[in-house]
């Protein structure tokens, strides 16, 4: 008997934490969806959906629906392994990196010991994170750069020559943006010391700036615009883009895979919000903080908790923000962008970054 | 026992995966298969405690190289491979280095079933990244030094591959007309205000 429990109970406890991490991640995903129609809306003078429940609350959900009710219309040209495959392997990749995400601190004051067969002992020291993972940072980058198959192979397969431009648009997008969004986050590793998502965060705690963004503004910002860049929004949503492509590399699907790809999208944009508060906003961690709840206690861990999801939706926000505001780029301005401006503006903000770490360590 | 049973699973795959690389006419299929064995591989350097190795491996192979190698197959539209019946001694010469390689395998086998239960002392914390980056920059630093030179060496030559060699020569021509007409211009211009 004890040496069942013993096997289960760890399972168990991990296998809530991960039901808990993506129904949490995606629910705030469904209703990124919402706000976005709301914010678009106003931006542009409209109400925006309000018919579905109170405020329309509940579109999100008749969205869902509506994708599972539609007919799947196949191409009859298309490729047809590849067709399928395509976007189960946008909304793969958009969901590994909740695995690393580093949702709070481990609480400490509480005492497990009540429960039997010292199970209690090791929850203690749990933190908030589905997998601790040495090599968080390059994990995270690593699986949304597969992600791009998703979308390259979409556009081949769907045998239509809207879909190949934007397949091909968006890996010519990621290959040049890529190395702009490696070469900012060198800067933050170099910081910490470490790869590892908490290790940063405990690492900004302890540094004097308190958050990177201080000594890292210049990475913060390439970070941004970089990772605007991979997720294919507005104003590099150059795959996709309606007036010269039809809709780009999902032009060709239809209902529910076309909500996965949907999915996928609003997926990766709550990804690098994670990746940018993790990186330069401390994620959970609050300057001051400490001094009102004691660290480690159940309090703190709601109180940053609320704090980094608050962090999260603030880029969400600019995102949705940005898409209201700012015209789409021509791809040569994309292109001489991308390699031309942003990446010395990074390789140059890690030699700022070497010689800050110099003379911190002197 | 169960890091082996995992072994078996993603070597299993990338086999597979190799197969399906080998096998398939369009070149397509065949990046995308290639694709699926360095994931499997990465899966595998994760079971060996090497997540650093892994995710480098998803980040620049499967990430970068991969999608450059997709992205220029989807550009040039490439066909079906057709057979090169040019070239069939290839087959034979394929075959034999595929038996050399079998047999140095089964000698591999051959050479550890004699000895076994040989435990080699390892420490856990080889794989870390911090450990990986002080090996790189002290002990092996000259290894890095010149495989960095060598890689600045292929930039550079990528750079005067694809350097135009020779300048364009109606450019010339068409800005000495143009500032011929700039001249007449502001001669007319004078003129005028004349």
């Amino acid at each position: 008997m004890e040496a069942i429990v013993k096997t289960i109970f760890p399972v168990a406890v991990i296998s809530v934490g991960i039901f808990l991490a993506f129904q949490g991640v995606l629910m705030i995903v469904a209703y990124t969806v919402l706000a976005e129609r709301k914010v678009l809306g106003w931006i542009q003078g409209r109400i925006g959906p309000n018919r579905v429940g109170w405020w329309g609350v509940l579109q999100p959900f008749a969205d869902l629906f509506k994708f599972i009710f539609k007919e799947d219309i196949v191409p009859d040209k298309s490729t047809k392994f590849v067709y399928y495959l395509a976007p189960i392997v946008a909304l793969t990749c958009a969901l590994l990196p909740i695995v690393v995400y580093p949702f709070g601190p481990a609480i400490t004051t509480v005492d497990w010991s009540f429960l039997p067969y010292g199970l209690g002992d090791n929850i203690q020291r749990l933190p908030m994170t589905i997998a601790q993972i040495d090599v968080g940072v390059l994990f995270v980058l690593g699986i949304t750069s597969v992600g791009v198959y998703g979308i390259a192979l979409a556009g081949w397969s769907s045998n239509n020559k809207y879909s190949l431009m934007g397949g091909l648009r968006s890996s010519a997008q990621l290959i040049s943006y890529e190395l702009a969004m490696g070469a900012s986050v060198i800067g933050v590793v170099m910081l910490a010391g470490t790869l590892d998502l908490n290790g940063i965060i405990f690492a900004q705690m302890n540094s004097p700036f308190r958050w990177f963004i201080i000594p890292q503004f210049i990475g913060f910002v390439v970070f941004l615009i970089a990772a605007f860049a991979e997720t294919n929004r507005v104003p590099f949503d150059l795959p996709e883009a309606e007036t010269e492509l039809v809709a780009g590399f999902h032009t060709e699907y239809s209902a529910l895979k076309f909500a996965l790809f949907f999915m996928a999208e609003y997926v990766n944009m709550f990804t690098v919000s994670v990746m940018v508060t993790v990186l330069f906003l401390g994620g959970w961690y609050f300057p001051g903080l400490s001094y009102i709840f004691e660290f480690g206690s159940i309090p703190y861990a709601i109180a940053s908790h609320i704090l980094f999801i608050a962090k999260i939706c603030v880029f969400l926000f600019i995102y949705i923000w940005i898409r209201g505001t700012l015209p789409r780029f021509r791809f040569d301005q994309l292109m001489n962008f991308g390699w031309k401006f942003l990446l010395p503006l990074a390789l140059a903000n890690v030699i700022f970054t070497i010689l800050i770490v110099y003379f911190l360590n002197r | 026992m169960v890091a082996s049973a995992l072994f078996f699973v993603f070597a299993g795959l990338a086999i597979a995966c190799a197969i399906s690389l080998v096998y398939h006419k369009n070149p397509l299929y065949s990046a995308i298969s290639l694709v699926g064995v360095f994931i499997a591989l990465s899966c595998i350097y994760v079971t060996l405690a090497a997540p650093f190795i892994a995710a480098v491996q998803i980040l620049i192979y499967a990430g970068a190289i991969m999608v450059l190698v997709v992205f220029v197959i989807m550009l040039l539209n490439l066909d079906d491979d057709k057979p090169l019946n040019r070239l069939q001694y290839l087959y034979a010469v394929g075959a034999g280095l595929g038996l050399i390689l079998l047999a140095q395998t089964f000698f591999i086998f051959y050479a550890v079933s004699k000895k076994p239960n040989q435990y080699i002392e390892t420490d856990e914390t080889v794989g870390k990244t911090l450990n990986i980056g002080t090996a790189m920059y002290t002990e092996y630093l000259l290894p890095v030094e010149i495989v960095g030179i060598l890689l600045l060496m292929a930039i550079i030559g990528g750079v005067i591959l694809a350097r135009r060699l020779e300048p364009p020569k109606l450019e010339l021509v068409v800005n000495n007309e143009l500032e011929r007409r700039n001249e007449s211009e502001i001669e007319d211009e004078y003129r005028i205000r004349l």
